[in-house]
């Protein structure tokens, strides 16, 4: 069994909350992230054209990712952008829950998470194994787009 | 009590009226206080698990096509006990009015409502152009959670052999019509799941040969309602060939698309044989020695030897 310990603070923290309630609660939580989306900056919301779909999502789900440079010397910071309509909750909570969770962490911050971090949600059952698939593609697809930004190895 | 049965113009062509409900009629049924009492039950059945919770007609109970509907482990529906646990835990009697809507013009709604069938519960009905329409008309919306009086439901046995087919099924049905109402690109095998979908593992891409490629949403307008009789004999009739009468199977990929186009040929049409291969192409695709055709053909059967 995974633990949390190997996950970015933030994340992990998600991860607890999660695993401290029952399944509906859980399904409730994930309702909220859904809600807590962000709305995309209006620089992307002009150009649906910088951001990818990813397809094994059941409903669409299009993100991108920025580095932001600093000059204090520390890792430059991964901003993400999610798009998921109103009509598709669940995909828009698993949007909701990385990017809370990713936002703003170095590439190698990003990279360090486990490939099958959504299981720990304890939300395969509620949801199906068939629409957690879709958040592990959303995970996978943020740290490949982070990887061939920054160079680092996934 | 059955609830008395809607009658408009629409309706009326079809073979079976009394299976579909409009938004107006739905609207004011839930204004006379049909549904706070309990005379109506209406249920949303969603792909999108969280859906419902985000905002519901008034009244309305959830039940999930996968969470509530499958049977855990085994590949199939819940058995009668499970069904009617589920069912009177929506204040569901076995004499109760069903009506059932969902996202995606009905699509899970419609699988659903076949499920319902499966255990012969008698009066279920769609609501004509669901979720989608009821929004569109800027009608009532509540996130409040219903806690109906629990239902009196016996358990009853599923009867699938009327409705549901199994491989066994289509390979003796193989001669007879076949409806395959997943998309184009599906249908040739250009692609073995749905575009924009996660791929679900079907080993073989194509059709079952014979069959018509009719994709199921022809049968839905702009507005996610039914296409008019006149419009759905032209597609069944005239394009997918089909004739009075006909023993009829219709196919997807795991059996909810195609629930949407068994309730058209059932009961918009009429044709009194018509069942869902709900293994569809996720099992049909993978079974060994089956045969399949590719590209835009239907192809013929029985199969031409060496192909």
């Amino acid at each position: 069994m995974m633990t949390t310990q190997a996950l970015p603070s933030a994340l992990a923290a998600i991860v607890d909350d999660f695993q401290a309630l029952s399944e509906p609660e859980r399904l409730q939580l994930l309702l909220e992230f859904s809600e807590g989306l962000p709305e995309l900056p209006d620089r992307l919301k002009d150009h649906p054209e910088l951001l990818e779909q990813v397809v094994e999502c059941q409903s669409p789900l299009f993100l991108t990712i920025e580095t932001e440079k600093n000059d204090g010397g520390q890792d430059a910071a991964v901003r993400l952008f999610f798009k998921a309509p109103a009509e598709a909750p669940t995909t828009r909570g698993f949007a909701g829950v990385l990017h809370e969770g990713l936002d703003g962490l170095s590439a190698e911050e990003i990279l360090s998470v486990p490939d099958d971090m959504p299981e720990l949600l304890g939300l395969t059952r509620a949801i199906t194994p068939l629409r957690m698939r879709g958040m592990t593609a959303m995970l996978g697809r943020i740290k490949r787009k982070v990887a061939a930004t920054s160079g680092v190895r996934a | 009590m059955p609830y008395p049965v809607e009658q408009n113009e629409k309706f009326a062509a079809y073979a079976h009226p009394e299976r579909l409900v409009s938004t107006e009629w739905l609207a004011a049924a839930i204004e006379s206080g049909a549904v706070a009492n309990g005379e109506l039950v209406v249920v949303e059945s969603d792909e999108d698990v969280l859906l419902y919770d985000t905002g519901h007609i008034p009244g309305a109970v959830k039940i999930d096509w996968h969470t509530d509907l499958n049977d855990e482990v085994t590949r199939d529906y819940v058995d009668g006990a499970a069904f009617a646990e589920l069912a009177a835990s929506k204040g569901i009697s076995r004499d109760s009015t069903v009506v059932i809507y969902g996202d995606k013009s009905n699509w899970w709604a419609a699988y659903a409502l076949w499920v319902f069938t499966l255990f012969g519960h008698e009066d279920v009905r769609l609501l004509d152009g669901g979720r989608d329409k009821w929004i569109a008309e800027g009608r009532e919306l509540t996130k409040e959670k219903p806690a109906p009086a629990r239902g009196n439901y016996p358990v009853v046995e599923r009867d699938d052999a009327p409705i549901r087919a199994f491989k066994e099924d289509v390979l003796a049905h193989l001669g007879k019509p076949l409806i395959d109402v997943r998309s184009p690109e599906e249908y040739t095998g250009q692609r073995t799941h749905m575009p924009a979908y996660p791929e679900e593992g079907a080993l073989r891409g194509g059709h079952i040969p014979t069959a018509a490629s009719i994709p199921w949403a022809r049968a839905a307008a702009a507005d996610g309602t039914y296409r008019s009789r006149e419009e759905l004999e032209a597609l069944y009739l005239g394009e997918a060939g089909l004739t009075e009468g006909d023993d009829v199977v219709a196919y997807c990929r795991i059996g909810e698309r195609s629930s949407h186009t068994w309730f058209a040929l059932k009961y918009l049409l009429g044709f009194d044989s018509v069942r869902n291969y709900d293994g569809s192409w996720t099992e049909w695709g993978n079974a060994v020695r089956v045969p399949i055709v590719k590209g835009a053909e239907r192809g013929s059967f029985p199969v031409p030897a060496g192909v």
